[in-house]
């Protein structure tokens, strides 16, 4: 009433001004460019390729059955197979493109895939400068390491380690007494 | 210049370092190349203030606001105002079609011109006033009333409804709160028996014991200053009575239609008007450059001056980071129901005090503060507490917009 409201207000500036000093906890602005958030270990937002083993190209989980492409809602995935020199197909992606800038974030491409081959990602810094071409990813883009889904999605990557062992072991075990020695190669999860 | 200053003085060196380049001249140019140089000293010294205080200004809100503020360009975020000069200077100046377009391009100008030549009559330092009238007082708030038609000029020219509505609140607001600006230094003049800011600054600058003779020292000296402060700060457009330019209620009052370098020439007015007003606020009741102890004399009395501008302007951003913006009838009843009850009311304590010099019958110096302070503060809460029964600070009352 008699202007003791303002002094009180004063007062409660007046502290965070030099608490803000003293508190670092007081100043809770995170600089993004240098200081980033974790990402919650739920947060997804494009599907990446997972391979195992050290190389990108023979690793990949991926079979080109085309599932993913038939069932992605908004049609962003395009698989063309690869070829063998009597025209039949491999097993293995020729072109594998994702155009994120059609990408809803669905994941049913990764619900529906037999051989969890693809997984959703967390990088969010993909900015760039043509919206066309940039933002069509390509088969070297998308393919990450085995370790990276197991560092960005712990939980889910130890699930899905435990689940492709174990259909290896079944596998070896249902090969071992119908071919004998010659066990099949199945690489190991990484 | 007198030459009262000895050469152990160290105000001694800039004063006579204007004499000493000055007379490179023909006797005959002098006077007006001293008046250039001063001229060129104040508008560089205010000028760097300005790029001083906006970086501190948006640093101090972000500390208050608990954020790190501007801290991008240069260490700490110290190079802002280069950026933000550079980003002003080269934005495209856009005038609206159908406005004035002359006296659109005077305002900005007649906004800056009048505050810079308020300058001119503050006392900075020891015999360091650039321009000693005898009525620099008179001065100083005769050239500053020229802003407000700089604020009509600009919001009329613009030939824009936010404008114009924001040109009528700064002119209610600038004109209303003049009086109480004004009344409130009638105090000190009478006290000071002076128009003349040097003379005024002078008398404060003497000691009994050790306790110095500053206005804010006094029952009506204190009550003066914050009814001057008060005033002030909204003669200057600044938060909380930032009515003519509120950006959520009438996008930007009378610089909506200003940008570019005209937009900056408002921006530099509104913080120059502050920083002399600022100073005015140090000349009449804070010592001007004395020094607060006999003792700290040695440090220079124009460095004692900045450190007071300073301070005013640390309140300043202070309030800004406290309080939100008055209603325009709030402003107006606190205006004309307070402040100038106060400022008037305060003249009548000071005259008080002036006549009860010569008590000295034993503690009459405590019964003088007493009635002082009884004096500025009884009505002062009468004051308060009327204007809270009455209307005027409740909800509003929508007669016929319901």
């Amino acid at each position: 009433m008699w202007g003791q409201g303002i002094i009180k207000g004063l007062r409660v500036t007046a502290r965070n001004f030099f608490g803000s000093y003293f508190h670092k906890s007081r100043l809770v602005t995170v600089e993004y460019p240098e200081q980033k958030r974790p990402t919650p270990e739920n947060n997804r937002n494009f599907p990446f390729l997972v391979y195992d083993g050290d190389d990108p190209e023979k690793g990949l989980r991926c079979v080109a059955c085309k599932i993913c492409e038939k069932e992605c809602p908004p049609q962003c995935i395009y698989i063309v197979p690869e070829k063998d020199e009597r025209g039949r197909p491999r097993k293995h992606p020729h072109l594998f493109d994702i155009d994120i800038s059609v990408c809803m974030s669905c994941q049913i491409c990764v619900e529906v895939c037999p051989f969890d081959a693809i997984k959703m990602d967390q990088e969010y810094e993909l900015s760039r400068s043509n919206r066309f071409e940039g933002l069509l990813l390509h088969k070297r883009d998308l393919a990450k390491p085995n370790a990276y889904y197991r560092q960005i999605h712990p939980t889910e990557a130890s699930l899905v380690d435990a689940e492709l062992e174990q259909a290896r072991q079944q596998q070896a075990a249902k090969e071992k007494p119908a071919a004998g020695a010659t066990a099949g190669p199945g690489q190991p999860p990484q | 210049m007198q030459t009262i200053l000895a050469v152990t003085d160290p105000e001694f060196w800039i004063v006579n370092l204007g004499a000493w380049l000055t007379g490179w001249f023909e006797p005959a140019w002098r006077p007006w190349i001293q008046a250039l140089l001063q001229a060129a000293a104040l508008v560089g010294g205010f000028a760097t203030l300005f790029a001083v205080t906006t970086i501190l200004e948006r640093k101090g809100l972000g500390r208050i606001q608990n954020r790190p503020g501007p801290n991008r360009v240069g260490p700490f975020g110290l190079l802002q105002p280069a950026a933000d000069g550079i980003k002003m200077l080269t934005k495209e100046d856009i005038v609206p079609a159908r406005a004035d377009k002359i006296v659109h391009f005077l305002a900005p100008i007649v906004m800056l011109a009048p505050v810079t030549l308020a300058f001119a009559v503050i006392p900075y330092g020891r015999e360091m006033t650039p321009m000693p009238l005898d009525a620099g007082l008179l001065f100083f708030f005769a050239v500053g009333a020229g802003s407000e038609l700089a604020a009509f000029m600009a919001g009329w020219s613009s030939r824009n409804k936010y404008s114009l509505l924001g040109a009528i609140r700064a002119i209610a607001q600038m004109i209303s709160f003049e009086l109480p600006l004004v009344l409130s230094t009638v105090a000190v003049v009478m006290m000071a028996g002076s128009l003349s800011l040097v003379e005024i600054a002078r008398r404060q600058a003497e000691y009994v014991s050790f306790v110095p003779q500053w206005h804010i020292l006094t029952p009506w000296g204190l009550a003066g200053f914050l009814t001057f402060f008060t005033a002030a700060l909204a003669e200057s457009n600044r938060s909380p009575f930032d009515l003519p330019e509120g950006e959520s209620e009438i996008i930007g009052g009378f610089m909506t239609e200003y940008s570019g370098f005209k937009y900056a020439i408002f921006f530099m007015a509104e913080y120059f008007g502050m920083f002399a007003v600022s100073s005015l606020a140090v000349v009449l009741f804070l010592g001007a450059w004395s020094a607060p102890l006999p003792g700290l004399q040695f440090i220079p009395s124009y460095v004692w001056f900045g450190i007071k501008l300073m301070g005013l302007l640390f309140v300043f951003i202070w309030l800004r980071g406290t309080l939100p913006r008055l209603r325009a009838d709030q402003l107006m009843s606190f205006c004309w129901k307070l402040l100038l009850p106060m400022a008037l009311i305060n003249i009548g304590v000071a005259a008080g005090w002036h006549y009860s010099r010569d008590w000295s019958f034993p503690a009459a110096w405590g019964c003088r503060w007493f009635l002082g302070l009884a004096g500025v503060g009884l009505p002062f809460m009468g004051l308060a507490w009327g204007l809270r029964r009455r209307r005027g600070w409740g909800p509003r009352v929508y007669r016929y917009a319901e």
